[in-house]
C-alpha cells in the first residue's frame, strides 16, 4: 500500500468515525446510542477551539487539551489534520476531484495554481482572534471552523434527512452554507480550505517550523508539472513550494516519475516560502476589523436593557457575555437533546448568536425534561456547564440555592380557555413537573351567558327555567352547577328549557326567584418562586397557535439582571 | 421546405398536442375541493370476554408481583382470560419521563410480571404501547418499562406519526374522526390496562379509565375542556380483557405528575378487574374520594361501560404478607 492509498483509507476512516460520532449522539445506552462513545473528538482535536477559548477565557476547558496533541503533530510534521483527518477537507477533495476528474493536464496544474486569494483564511483567523481576545470578547469562529461547521451541517441537515425524525428551526440556512461550501469545489478544488478555512489558516502559521516537509531533491527535474496536477493545497511544489498552504497530501511524491519529491528533513532543493503570503496592510485591517465588529454589533444594546426575553437558554447557559465568549456553534446541545426542544437560534439572539442553542417549546416532543442534563454534560466549552442532576433540581446541597430556572412561564390571560372563554382546561397544570407543582389553581364559579334567569316550574331535581332557549345536553359535562342562594348543584342534564340537577335543593327555589346558572372553572396560576421555565406548560397548552402559557427568559437563574423578585 | 419534414414535425408536434390534451382533460376537475374531506375510520374490536363474566379481586400487600399473582388466581387464573396463541397489548401508563420510584407511571416490575403471566400461558405476542405527554423515548427508558418489559420477553411499541388511525365512538360527542393509537392494536386479541391510582385535579382522579387518554393521538389537550365527557367517552370506547389498578402506592398529591415521594402514600392495594368502572369506582377510595365524586364513573356507568357499583361485582378479598 502507498502513501496514497494510506492516506486515503486514513481519510475515509475519520470520515466514517466523525459520521458515526454524529449518529450515535443520541441519549441512551445502547450501541447505536451516546453510553461513552468520545462524540466532541474532533471538537477537542481542532486547536482553533481550544485556542479561541482560551484567548476569551483564559483557560482550556477538559477535553480541549487534546488539541495540544495536534498542535505539536502540526508542528513536527505539517498540515496532516487537513489532508489526512478533516472530514470537511475529506469531503472537499472528494467533490474537487469529481470537478477536476474529465479535466486535461494542463487545466488541472492550472486550477491548482498559488492565487493570492488564498491569503484571505488569514486575514479571517487574526479577524476572529483578535474578536476574541480583546474589547468587548466574542467568540464567533464557529461560523467558518470547518469543525463545528461540519458537526452542526451533519446533525442539523443530514441525519434529519435520512430519516432522523427531528425538526431543526432554519436548519436550511445550515445546509445551504454546507451545500455551497462544498459546491464551490466545482470552482476551484479545495476552495473552502484554500481561501476560507480559518483552522486551515492557523494549522499554516503552526507549520511554520517544521523539521520534516515536503520538497524537490537535487537532481533532473524534467518540469512535467506532474506533481501540481493533483495538488490539494495548491502550494506550488513545482517551484517554490508555499509550505503553509501544503495539505500533506502527498499525491505531488506519488506523481513525480523522477522521484524528486520527498518527504524528509532537507528543505526544498527549489526553495521554500515558509510564512503565509500576507501583507502588514492586510492584516492591520482584520485586526481593527475584529475589533471594532463586535462593539458595533453590540450598539444594539442585546446585552444590556434591550436583552431579548425569547432567548430562553438550555439549563446551565453562562451568563450571556460568558456564554458568547465559549459558544462554537457546533450545535451538540441540539443534537442530543432528546425532546429536540433545543433549537438553532436564528437573529433573535442577534447576530453574534446565530446558531447557538435556544428554547423553542412548539418544535419539540415536550419541553426541557426535569431528569434530564445532557445538553451542558456534551457541550465540549462548557457554555452551557455540566450539570448534575441534583444541582438542575435543587435538592441535596443546593437545596437552598433551588432550581436552575431557563426563564418563568406566564399566563396569557386574554387567550387561557379559563381565564378569557370561561372554558375549564388546565393542562398546563397538570403537566408542570415540579413538586409542589409551579402552577396552582384558583377556583372560581361564574355565571355563563345568559346564566342569570328566572324559575318558571320545579319538579324534584328538574328546573324550568325562562330566557332564550339552550342547547340540550350542553351543561351536561358536570363542569355547570345551578345556584340558588349559597346552595350549589351540579347540572346533570339540560333541555332547551330547562335543568336537572344531580340531587335536589334543600329548599326548593320559589317560582318567580332568581337562580344562576355557573360553571367552574380552575384558574392556572403561575408560582414565581417556582417556576423552571421548562416550558412543558406552554408545550402542552390546547391553544396551539400563538400558546396561552409562555415561557420568556425572565428570572433566569444564570442572570440577575433579569430576577423578577426582590431579594432573590 | 422540404414536405417530408414538415409532415413529421407536423405529426409529432400533433401528437404533442393531443398528449397534453388528454393529460389536461384526465386531471379536469369542474368543481374544485369541496372542503369535505372522507376519512377512512377504524375501529377497535370488544377485547372483553362475555364468559369470564363481571368480575373483580383486590388484594392488599405491599409486593406487586404477589399481589397482581393473587389477584388474577381469585379471578381464576390469567389462563381464563389469556389463551395460547393471544396477542396482548398491555396499555400501560407511561405518560411522564420520571423513574418509577414516583409512582407516576405504571410500575415496571408489574408490567413485566403480567407480560411474563400471559407469555407462560402460551401468549403468541406481548406487546407494551403507551402514547406519553413527555418526550416517548425518555418516558419508556426513564420510567423502567422498555427494559422491564423487553426482559420479561415482551415488545414495546412506541407512538409514531404512522401509528395513528382516526376512529369514531358511536353515539360520543368527542371522539370523532379523532386519532387513535392503532398500530399497537392492529391484530391484538387481548387488551390489558395497567394503571397506577393517582390524584387528578381536573377530574378528580386518574385511574383505569383515564388511563386509555394515553391512546389518543393529536391535540387531545383540548379535550381537557370536557374531561368528564372524554373519560366517559373513552370507556364506551374500549372494552378491555382486563384492568389492573395498582394502588400500591396512591399518588394523593401534586398529581398527575408527582415528582416527590412526599406525594405518594403506601396504600398496598392491587385491583385485578374485567370491569373498568368498578375497579375506578374501588379505586377512588384508596384516595380518600368517593365515587360520588367522580361525575365520570356515574356518567361512564350510565352509558353502559361499566357499574360504579363494585360492590355488586363481589370481589374477592384476600391479603399477601
Amino acid at each position: 500500500m502507498n502513501i496514497i492509498m494510506t492516506r486515503r483509507v486514513a481519510q475515509i476512516f475519520f470520515l466514517a468515525l466523525f459520521v458515526w460520532f454524529c449518529v450515535v449522539t443520541t441519549l441512551g445506552d445502547r450501541f447505536m446510542q451516546l453510553r461513552g462513545w468520545p462524540v466532541n473528538w474532533f471538537l477537542q482535536l481542532d486547536p482553533l477551539v481550544a485556542l479561541g477559548t482560551a484567548l476569551t477565557t483564559h483557560t482550556i476547558y477538559a477535553g480541549l487539551i487534546w488539541a495540544l496533541v495536534t498542535i505539536a503533530l502540526t508542528m513536527l510534521l505539517g498540515r496532516f489534520f487537513c489532508g489526512w483527518l478533516c472530514p470537511f477537507g475529506t469531503l472537499h477533495q472528494f467533490f474537487g476531484w469529481l470537478g477536476q476528474r474529465t479535466k486535461k493536464h494542463a487545466q488541472r496544474v492550472a486550477a491548482n495554481q498559488y492565487r493570492r486569494g488564498q491569503a484571505i483564511k488569514y486575514y479571517i483567523l487574526v479577524g476572529m482572534l483578535v474578536a476574541a481576545a480583546f474589547g468587548a470578547k466574542s467568540l464567533q469562529t464557529g461560523w467558518l471552523d470547518p469543525i463545528p461547521l461540519m458537526q452542526r451541517s451533519v446533525n442539523m441537515m443530514l441525519l434529519p434527512l435520512t430519516g432522523l425524525a427531528r425538526f431543526y428551526s432554519g436548519a436550511w440556512v445550515i445546509g445551504g452554507v454546507f451545500v455551497a461550501a462544498i459546491c464551490l469545489n466545482f470552482v476551484v478544488p479545495r476552495f473552502y480550505c484554500r481561501f476560507l478555512c480559518p483552522l486551515g489558516a492557523l494549522f499554516g502559521v503552526l507549520a511554520r517550523w517544521t523539521p520534516w516537509r515536503i520538497g524537490k531533491r537535487e537532481g533532473t527535474c524534467t518540469n512535467c508539472e506532474l506533481c501540481e496536477n493533483n495538488c490539494e493545497g495548491a502550494c506550488e511544489p513545482f517551484e517554490k513550494i508555499r509550505w503553509s498552504e501544503c495539505l500533506l497530501c502527498m499525491n505531488c511524491l506519488d506523481a513525480c516519475r523522477q522521484t524528486q519529491m520527498v518527504y524528509g528533513p532537507n528543505r526544498s532543493a527549489a526553495g521554500e516560502v515558509d510564512s503565509p503570503d500576507v501583507t502588514r496592510r492586510g492584516l492591520l485591517i482584520a485586526a481593527v476589523s475584529g475589533l471594532v465588529a463586535v462593539p458595533a454589533i453590540r450598539l444594539s444594546g442585546m446585552l444590556g436593557t434591550n436583552w431579548s426575553p425569547r432567548v430562553v437558554r438550555p439549563p446551565g447557559a453562562l451568563p450571556e457575555q460568558e456564554f458568547l465568549e465559549r459558544c462554537i456553534k457546533c450545535d451538540q446541545c441540539i443534537r442530543v437533546c432528546p425532546t429536540n426542544v433545543i433549537q438553532p437560534a436564528g437573529l433573535e439572539a442577534g447576530v453574534e448568536g446565530v446558531w447557538t442553542p435556544v428554547l423553542n417549546f412548539r418544535v419539540g416532543t415536550s419541553g426541557c425534561q426535569l431528569n434530564c442534563v445532557a445538553c451542558g454534560n456534551v457541550c465540549p466549552t462548557a457554555a452551557l456547564r455540566p450539570l448534575t442532576l441534583d444541582e438542575k433540581v435543587g435538592r441535596g446541597r443546593y437545596e437552598s440555592a433551588g432550581p436552575v430556572r431557563m426563564g418563568m412561564a406566564f399566563v396569557d390571560q386574554g387567550r387561557c380557555l379559563p381565564w378569557a372563554m370561561d372554558k375549564p382546561c388546565i393542562v398546563c397544570e397538570e403537566n408542570c413537573p415540579v413538586t409542589p407543582k409551579a402552577i396552582y389553581l384558583r377556583e372560581e364559579f361564574r355565571v355563563v351567558r345568559d346564566g342569570a334567569r328566572a324559575v318558571k316550574s320545579v319538579n324534584g331535581t328538574t328546573v324550568e327555567l325562562d330566557g332564550p332557549a339552550m342547547k340540550p345536553g350542553r351543561l351536561a359535562t358536570s363542569d355547570y352547577f345551578l345556584r340558588v342562594g349559597e346552595e350549589r348543584r351540579q347540572i346533570v342534564e339540560n333541555a332547551e328549557n330547562s335543568v336537572g340537577v344531580l340531587t335536589a335543593f334543600a329548599s326548593a327555589p320559589l317560582v318567580g326567584s332568581g337562580v344562576e346558572v355557573e360553571i367552574r372553572l380552575q384558574k392556572p396560576v403561575v408560582d414565581v418562586t417556582r417556576c423552571t421555565g421548562c416550558g412543558i406548560c406552554e408545550h402542552e397548552c390546547p391553544v396551539s397557535g400563538l400558546r396561552a402559557i409562555r415561557v420568556s427568559a425572565e428570572n433566569e437563574t444564570r442572570s440577575k439582571k433579569h430576577s423578577l423578585l426582590a431579594g432573590v | 421546405m422540404n414536405r417530408r419534414d414538415f409532415i413529421v414535425r407536423a405529426t409529432k408536434a400533433s401528437a404533442a398536442i393531443a398528449a397534453t390534451g388528454a393529460v389536461g382533460y384526465w386531471l379536469y376537475d369542474r368543481t374544485g375541493p369541496t372542503g369535505q374531506s372522507v376519512i377512512q375510520n377504524v375501529s377497535l374490536p370488544d377485547f372483553s370476554l362475555p364468559q369470564a363474566g363481571n368480575r373483580m379481586a383486590i388484594v392488599t400487600g405491599a409486593d406487586r408481583v404477589k399481589t397482581v399473582n393473587r389477584a388474577l388466581q381469585a379471578l381464576g387464573g390469567i389462563q381464563q382470560f389469556i389463551k395460547p396463541g393471544d396477542r396482548v397489548v398491555l396499555k400501560v401508563n407511561a405518560a411522564f419521563a420520571t423513574p418509577a420510584a414516583l409512582g407516576a407511571t405504571s410500575h415496571p416490575e408489574l408490567v413485566a410480571e403480567v407480560a411474563r403471566l400471559c407469555l407462560r400461558v402460551g401468549a403468541a405476542s406481548v406487546v407494551v404501547t403507551d402514547n406519553p405527554i413527555n418526550d416517548p423515548q425518555s418516558c419508556f427508558s426513564l420510567t423502567g418499562i422498555t427494559p422491564a418489559a423487553v426482559a420479561a420477553g415482551a415488545r414495546v411499541a412506541m407512538p409514531g406519526e404512522a401509528s395513528f388511525k382516526p376512529v369514531t365512538v358511536a353515539g360520543a360527542k368527542l371522539i370523532r374522526d379523532w386519532p387513535l393509537l392503532y398500530e399497537p392494536l392492529r391484530g391484538a386479541t387481548k387488551l390489558i390496562g395497567i394503571a397506577p391510582v393517582k390524584d387528578h385535579n381536573r377530574s378528580g382522579a386518574s385511574l383505569t379509565m383515564k388511563n386509555w387518554y394515553g391512546l389518543l393521538g393529536g391535540r387531545r389537550n383540548v379535550f381537557h375542556q370536557d374531561i368528564h365527557t372524554i373519560i366517559t367517552e373513552l370507556a364506551m370506547m374500549v372494552k378491555p380483557t382486563l384492568v389492573i389498578l395498582d394502588g400500591t402506592m396512591t399518588m394523593m398529591t401534586n398529581g398527575p405528575t408527582g415528582g416527590s415521594l412526599d406525594d405518594l402514600k403506601q396504600t398496598n392495594t392491587m385491583i385485578v378487574s374485567t370491569d373498568h368502572v368498578a375497579a375506578d369506582a374501588f379505586g377512588v377510595t384508596l384516595l380518600g374520594k368517593s365515587a360520588a365524586d367522580l361525575p365520570y364513573i356515574r356518567r361512564a356507568a350510565a352509558a353502559g361501560a361499566g357499574t360504579g357499583n363494585w360492590e355488586s361485582l363481589k370481589p374477592a378479598r384476600e391479603n399477601v404478607a
